[in-house]
């Protein structure tokens, strides 16, 4: 559509923003590149010397990255499987016309305002505290011994408080989506013969698609890089049960002042997170095009 | 097979009643036109026989059979809606295919039956894609194709060619009525285009405010409209009225005659006035006499005729069979 002209031009004027968005993130990423080479310890200031790819080796091979790598796959695959599934019921049931939808909606957005380590940390102290949390006297009150959560199942806890979070984003974008099915097609969909069920296979979950995809993207790169939550929780533990590769990251360079190593794990997260970028924007780009 | 009764159908949003009580008897496989101004409730008729809207009182009986708390699908009804309703994500040979594979259809009779709709329609160059890459016409041909697959008692459409240019509409018009005379199909057909009516309908049904006003065959509305309404609402150029004297010597309130049975003279006739516009058309000349009261009056004349802007001309009527007299309520004499 644009000519040649208007596009050299349009280049000529974005090239200030491009430049300044490369330096922000060429400078850090040289210097952690940087570091990474480096035996770079806190404790020992002043020591620095170049030692090839030892830090890397020292992470890759720490059974303490497989543990983290499995951890923040398991937390990226758990929550977005929960907030696409659970969105899409909620959006369907908002969808639905009914007395008071709009504060009801403002209600289930809500969560969304919740900054991490607040919601965290009432997750931890008034739901799952196994003396006094709400799920603790829900379990006595039905003869059950209280369940400690995040000592017993610290992964699949974390993992609930991160749903818990964004299910609400997912929830909003699927719930436009919905709204924007053309009603014409549901009721041609109704004189085919379609009964509920297949109209929500055929022709509703169809044009959701594109939305689902938008959500699994924004999602994803939010959840790999989640970190507030395990800190105010487990920190990490018991043992490496729910450390995730940014936590991991955070361990060795400021809890064990390595900042090699930490930096070598910090690089390492960066390529793993490109491959995750690269994989999803094939399974999804088809999907966004049409 | 496909005949289609309404009785005493009523219909209500809320406290707005748009259909007053209506009766009306649909016959098999006749090709029956729904015509009114706009928010008549053409539609909403079209939607209360096709199952989408609930009646408020009154019954639906189709084939006999009492129709009204059938829901859409198990009515044997196909329609075609104005914006055609495809499903964007789907190719044109699964849209086709869709309500087939809903009523349980095993594939290789899925397949015979879409392959034999996509011929009839000249589909076939086109049946992989999908309905963004077709032009508004192969939609159109699609949402049919769609609906001729499963074999209706009877086919709904609603204003179906409005979205197309000129030129396509007269070929759509062309092969839905040919598509009606293969299958012999009741159909429905809502429109407001006077041509469409009044060429393809066996039956119009004229609709004022949800009441009908006239049903009758399109010969029969246009040679003896029942009122005023109807004489105005059908025929084009439209009917012109005369009020006062002119019409008191026809012992009427109000006479009508349509711009194709006057003639014209520049010494004298009935009514005198001065040509307002002349339209050539090449084979007809229309033009708009203001009369010597105001009113305006249109006249067709065959051919090519002399008269221009500014020229006194006298009408009169051609024959005196051709002026329609209406009483004081409006209703012909
Ligand atoms: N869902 C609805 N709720 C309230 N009023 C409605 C609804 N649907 C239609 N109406 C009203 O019913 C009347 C008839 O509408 P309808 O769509 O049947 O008109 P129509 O004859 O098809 O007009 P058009 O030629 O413009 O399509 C209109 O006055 C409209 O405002
Ligand atoms: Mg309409």
């Amino acid at each position: 559509m644009a000519t040649d002209h208007s596009r050299t031009a349009a280049r000529f004027m974005i090239s200030p923003a491009v430049l300044l968005l490369l330096g922000w993130m060429i400078i850090p990423l040289s210097m952690t590149i940087y570091f990474s080479f480096l035996n770079y310890n806190l404790l020992s200031p002043g020591m620095e010397e170049f030692i090839g790819f030892d830090n890397y080796e020292f992470f890759l091979t720490d059974p303490a990255f497989f543990a983290a790598l499995g951890n923040t796959l398991l937390l990226v695959g758990g929550v977005l499987l929960i907030t696409i599934i659970g969105g899409i019921g909620l959006a369907l049931l908002l969808d639905q016309p009914m007395w008071g939808q709009g504060i009801v909606r403002i209600l289930v957005i809500a969560p969304f305002f919740v900054m991490p380590t607040v919601s965290a940390l009432v997750w931890k102290n008034m739901f799952m505290n196994p003396v006094d949390g709400l799920f603790a006297h829900a379990a006595k009150a039905l003869g059950f011994a209280p369940f400690d959560f995040l000592a017993h199942a610290p992964l699949f806890s974390i993992i609930m408080i991160v749903a818990w979070q964004w299910l609400p984003f997912a929830t909003l974008i699927l719930l436009t989506a919905l709204q924007s099915l053309d009603q014409e097609q549901i009721e041609a969909s109704k004189i085919d013969g379609a009964n509920k069920v297949n109209r929500f296979i055929y022709i509703v979950l169809p044009h959701m698609s594109r939305a689902i995809t938008v959500v699994i993207l924004i999602q994803t790169i939010f959840l790999l890089s989640i970190f507030a939550e395990i800190l105010v929780t487990t920190n990490g533990g018991p043992g490496y049960a729910s450390t995730n590769l940014t936590y991991l990251v955070y361990a060795q360079s400021l809890l064990q002042f390595d900042v090699g190593g930490g930096s070598a794990g910090g690089i390492i997260a960066v390529i793993l997170a490109n491959i995750v970028a690269f994989f999803l924007m094939r399974m999804i780009g088809k999907n966004l095009e049409a | 097979m496909g005949s289609i009764t309404l009785a005493n159908v009523t219909k209500s949003f809320g406290a707005v009643n748009v259909i007053p009580p209506l009766n009306l008897e649909i016959n098999e496989g006749e090709f029956v036109v729904f015509v009114g101004p706009s928010g008549c409730g053409k539609s909403t008729l079209l939607r209360l026989i096709a199952g989408l809207e609930d009646v408020t009182s009154g019954t639906i009986s189709i084939d006999g059979a009492d129709a009204t708390a059938v829901p859409p699908a198990k009515r044997g009804l196909a329609m075609v809606f104005q914006s055609y309703a495809l499903y964007p994500h789907m190719s044109v040979r699964k849209n086709i295919s869709f309500p087939l594979k809903m009523a349980g259809l095993d594939q290789a009779e899925i397949d015979k039956k879409v392959n034999g709709a996509a011929e009839v329609l000249n589909l076939s160059d086109y049946i992989d894609r999908r309905p963004g890459q077709l032009s508004g016409g192969q939609r159109q041909r699609v949402a049919i194709g769609r609906a001729i697959v499963r074999e209706p008692e009877a086919f709904l459409f609603d204003e179906p060619l409005s979205n197309l240019d000129a030129a396509l509409r007269v070929n759509m018009r062309l092969e839905i009525t040919e598509l009606h005379q293969n299958l012999k199909t009741t159909m429905i057909y809502v429109t407001h285009d006077q041509v469409e009516a009044m060429t393809m309908a066996d039956k119009i049904v004229v609709l004022r405010a949800g009441f009908i006003e006239q049903v009758g065959s399109p010969l029969e509305l246009y040679r003896s409209p029942a009122n005023l309404f109807v004489a105005g609402f059908i025929g084009s150029p439209k009917m012109n009225f005369l009020t006062g004297a002119a019409a008191a010597k026809y012992d009427a309130t109000t006479i009508g005659i349509r711009p194709e049975h006057v003639s014209l003279s520049d010494k004298e006739g009935d009514w005198k006035g001065v040509v307002g516009v002349a339209e050539h058309l090449g084979s007809d000349t229309f033009l708009y006499v203001k009369l010597e009261d105001g009113t305006q009056f249109t006249v067709r004349a065959e051919g090519e005729v002399s008269f221009e802007h500014g020229d006194t001309v006298y009408a009169s009527a051609a024959s005196a069979d051709r002026i329609y007299r209406f009483d004081d309520k409006d209703i012909a004499l």
